[in-house]
């Protein structure tokens, strides 16, 4: 019976260990990802290690960076918020790694946000995040709340003439300030208490039937009604089932999403989805060169040109390219050095336009918003002119309003009180 | 040249010159219908279009329009031509956009679709509904006039004016003037409101009660908006009784939100309500056989891709049998040596859920997979005027009840039944009398893991196929058979049925995170007065 159990569990780290390219000459530069790649979150973070792995080895095939091969570390945190700070620390103090790629949860970033402050590495996010947060140590290349939330609710605003909004989220970090700062927003904008419906609801969450009864009833008041949806991940199956069967279609009331992209969209069964909104900072079905170069690469490197490219792999590709462009300009991988360097380094993205790192750590990018097709794809109906710059600290509410961030040597500092004159001692909140 | 025309050609080309004029004139007469205007971006010419293709009178409009709402109107790159397809295969039949004629097949690959959104979209359904006033069916009709509740496009007055006299339906006729009185509703004639306000009381249309509050608001001094007392009178009471029905439905509807709730509960729970609470195996493991039988349907459904109206007939069995057969395996391979130390059993019926888990990551991917859900199971019920009530949910109610009086029979009426109730209430008397306890272990497992597959392929209808599946389902499941009384299938039935609904009644006051912490709180009280749930067993078996 031992034996069994014994056999059982080998077969088990054997399924979780990922056997990572054994580059052992001398000189390489290790870069480490700390994507899940078990447990809850691995449904979407396993597709960006695989989108590491590529670019690495696409780099390689370049020629490497520096005269130096690149060696990809992987780890896998296993959706467990402590054990992603363990495994940060990992990397940076024991394999040396000169960058990190990885995290998709905030709380993941923020459980690992003290290492690499008392480490100094460096660590690239690739996801939509609530913003209130910019580290000395971390690059956001995913979108902040301007950058996705507020140009979608304006679309909604414009566009639709949308005059009643839901806000339904997931119960957490991310879509409690989303909707923080989105309220403020449109009560700015002249939106009534009463106009707005703020729903939380636990992870996971599948039995929508009555929150989408009460979305009908509160749409049903004779003024046009969209929900704007930071639900999370596995739950949007089941909101987006419960909406068609209870006959809600995107003409009555569009639902905008945050958090829903090709990848999810994969494993839904669209037909009833289609017009329903999402907005990001890139779709798939974009009709641009280097794009389709990107796609083409990803299907032959994962070897199934079924695959989905989503948002985050893009945010990745660019947060690549930067690092790269930014060890170049330096001449070296020293994290003191790159974080220097890579202010103000351009890059192509993948909806063709160029990319930049600001001060505050964040980048520019489009905002685009797509309607759900038949065929899992989205259409983009929207766009902004020219790319945003990724704002730190929401400008929509008070406290933040007043904060500054800015890693140049004018104020080199993250939380900086432009009312007080003072940087916080803290990096992040 | 000249000498190479025979009399023989000369007259088949002046055949093919009539041919060609025809032809054209045909073309011409269809020109009207302006497709080409639909290509392009131009959302506002593409408006503009839909409004004339449905204002034409051409027999084609409604197909067109149809095929338009539902993708399926493409251009064929080659020539620019408009066609409708059948399906959405890789190479659909194709068929003429303008006359319908069939086209054969074409490669997706060379056809292009014709872009909307949703503002498009009201505006198609619109021009629909106005067309669909004429429609033979009965139901369309009532349906086309309630769409056109909310719809104030210029034409649709005029349409439903039009259409009035010629209907002979009473119910259709009704809604027809409930309808064409909403316009009214905000007349400056006192006479007309009054009149107005008369018809469309006791409707339940959604749109008349927003049409009548303005008639009951007051403004910011607090006098009435509305001048008339008469109107205002009438406008209240129709309100009231607007919202007494609403309020009535309301109920009905909780009720019903709790037992489709509580019946996914049961299913989820009947099984381990068997391998807990028969055997007394705490079965981490449980979740994972719903995860299972979850799967089974989404590899039934690739097999006969063309059968998805009835796979799930097919998974039915086929998820009960791989569920069941891996219960099996499990309970021979490692649960069988456990037997009496709970603390090991849990940890080892752990790790089988960590490994399924990782199995089903490493051969399915960590990706959700799409289970599609027939067409007889979506939509909803409509019961009455406001009382909406979805298929898959009742669908489900009553497989889950049927799935828990088979298992009730099973264990009543068998002699498998009996061997199991003997071996739980006194194992050594029950091997002394014959019984093979070590094979009635293992059957009893296999159909408590076979009823968790049968739970899967209900949830596969409902939320995620993916490797998570099983732990969000297992929390549950084990409340409810703790608060149902170890042992006990009906306490397990009025376990769910009692924590459903009161989920549902809690959440609208709540929300939904707050209902379910204090379901919690309520179950962890009533443990502490009562240990042995709802319905214990008694007698001698309770002490084993």
């Amino acid at each position: 019976m031992k034996l069994s159990i014994r056999s059982l569990l080998t077969s088990m780290v054997a399924a979780l260990v990922v056997s990572t390219t054994p580059v052992r000459a001398e000189d390489t530069i290790k870069v480490g990802v700390l994507h899940s790649l078990s447990g809850t979150m691995a449904i979407s973070e396993t597709t960006l290690k695989d989108t590491m792995l590529m670019l690495i080895d696409e780099q390689n095939k370049k020629g490497g960076l520096l005269g130096k091969k690149l060696e990809p570390v992987v780890v896998d945190p296993a959706s467990n918020w402590p054990l992603f700070a363990e495994k940060a620390r990992e990397l940076l103090a024991k394999d040396k790694v000169a960058a990190v790629f990885g995290c998709w949860t905030s709380v993941s970033r923020k459980s690992v946000l003290p290492v690499f402050e008392e480490l100094n590495g460096l660590l690239f996010y690739p996801v939509q995040y609530e913003g209130e947060e910019s580290s000395k140590n971390v690059f956001y290349t995913g979108a902040a709340p301007n950058q996705q939330a507020i140009p979608a609710v304006d679309y909604l605003m414009n566009d639709l003439g949308v005059k009643r909004w839901v806000l339904a989220g997931t119960d957490y970090v991310y879509p409690r300030t989303t909707n923080k700062i989105l309220e403020a927003y449109l009560k700015a904008k002249g939106v009534a208490e009463a106009d707005i419906m703020i729903n939380y609801t636990p992870f996971g969450h599948s039995d929508w039937q009555s929150i989408v009864s009460d979305i009908k009833k509160f749409g049903s008041a004779g003024k046009k009604t969209a929900v704007v949806s930071t639900i999370n991940g596995d739950a949007n199956v089941p909101f987006y089932k419960e909406l068609g069967n209870q006959g809600v279609s995107a003409a009555d009331i569009p639902v905008v999403a945050f958090s829903v992209g090709e990848e999810e969209l994969s494993g839904i069964d669209t037909k009833p989805l289609v017009g329903h909104l999402a907005a990001w900072n890139y779709f798939m079905s974009i009709d641009d060169a280097a794009n389709a170069a990107a796609i083409k690469t990803w299907h032959t490197f994962i070897k199934n040109d079924k695959r989905t490219f989503n948002d985050p792999m893009e945010a990745h590709v660019i947060g690549f390219n930067m690092w790269v462009k930014a060890v170049e300009k330096a001449g070296s991988t020293d994290p003191a050095a790159v974080q220097k360097a890579i202010i103000g380094v351009e890059t192509p993205n993948l909806t063709g336009g160029i990319s930049k790192m600001l001060p505050n750590h964040h980048i520019t990018k489009p905002v685009l918003i797509g309607e759900i097709q038949a065929n899992g794809q989205f259409e983009t109906v929207w766009k902004t002119e020219g790319l945003v710059p990724g704002d730190a600290w929401s400008d929509f509410l008070p406290d933040s309003k007043i904060i500054e961030a800015d890693w140049t040597e004018a104020l080199n500092c993250g939380n900086y009180n432009t009312v007080t004159k003072k940087c916080s001692g803290q990096n992040y909140k | 040249m000249l000498s190479a025309l025979t009399p023989g050609l000369l007259w088949r080309r002046l055949f093919a010159l009539c041919l060609l004029l025809v032809t054209q004139q045909i073309a011409a007469a269809d020109a009207e219908l302006p497709l080409a205007a639909l290509q392009g971006l131009d959302f506002k010419a593409k408006s503009a279009a839909i409004t004339a293709i449905a204002e034409s009178g051409s027999p084609r409009a409604v197909t067109v329009l149809n095929a338009l709402l539902d993708g399926r109107l493409l251009m064929r790159k080659a020539d620019s031509r408009m066609v409708i397809v059948a399906n959405s295969d890789a190479k659909p039949a194709i068929s003429d956009a303008l006359d319908g004629s069939d086209l054969g097949s074409e490669e997706l690959v060379n056809l292009k679709k014709v872009v909307i959104n949703n503002q498009l979209r009201l505006v198609l359904r619109g021009a629909l509904a106005r067309l669909g006033l004429a429609n033979p069916d009965r139901a369309a009709r009532l349906a086309a006039v309630e769409s056109l509740a909310a719809d104030d496009a210029p034409g649709t007055r005029a349409a439903l004016t039009e259409a009035l006299p010629n209907e002979h339906d009473e119910g259709v006729r009704r809604a027809m003037e409930v309808v064409l009185a909403l316009g009214d509703i905000a007349d400056a004639d006192e006479a007309k409101r009054l009149a107005a306000v008369k018809t469309v009381s006791g409707s339940m249309l959604g749109e008349v009660r927003n049409r009548l509050a303005p008639l009951v608001a007051k403004d910011a001094e607090g006098k009435p908006l509305e001048p008339s007392m008469d109107v205002r009178v009438a406008a209240s009471a129709a309100i009231r009784e607007i919202d007494d029905r609403r309020a009535h439905y309301e109920l009905v509807q909780t009720i019903f939100f709790g037992l489709s709730l509580g019946f996914v509960l049961v299913l989820a729970a009947t099984g381990l309500a068997i391998t807990f609470g028969v055997m007394g195996v705490i079965n981490m493991a449980h979740g994972e056989m719903m995860m299972l039988g979850a799967y089974t349907t989404y590899v039934v459904q690739q097999a006969f891709p063309a059968h998805i109206e009835q796979s799930l007939f097919i998974a039915i069995p086929a998820a009960f049998l791989v569920a069941g057969g891996v219960g099996i395996v499990i309970e021979r391979g490692i649960v069988r040596f456990l037997y009496g130390r709970p603390l090991e059993t849990l940890l080892a019926t752990f790790g089988v859920s960590l490994f399924l888990q990782q199995v089903v990551r490493s051969v399915f991917s960590p990706l959700n997979r799409a289970v599609a859900t027939p067409e007889w199971m979506s939509g909803q019920l409509l019961i009455g005027d406001a009382l909406a009530l979805t298929w898959n949910r009742l669908y489900i109610i009553v497989f889950s009840a049927l799935v828990f009086v088979a298992l009730l029979a099973l264990l009543r009426f068998t002699s498998l039944g009996l061997h199991v109730r003997a071996v739980a209430q006194n194992r050594a008397m029950a091997r002394a009398m014959g019984v093979r306890a070590g094979w009635v272990d293992a059957l009893t497992f296999g159909l408590g893991s076979g009823v968790a597959g049968l739970a899967g392929v209900a949830l596969s209808q409902l939320t995620n196929v993916g490797p998570n599946l099983g732990q969000s389902y297992i929390i549950d499941s084990f409340m409810v058979v703790v608060f149902g009384g170890v042992g006990n299938l009906w306490g397990t039935l009025v376990a769910g049925l009692s924590l459903g609904i009161a989920n549902k009644f809690l959440e609208p006051f709540a929300g939904a995170v707050l209902a379910k912490i204090l379901v919690l709180v309520f179950i962890i009280l009533f443990i502490q007065k009562w240990p042995r749930g709802l319905f214990p067993q008694r007698g001698r078996a309770a002490e084993g």
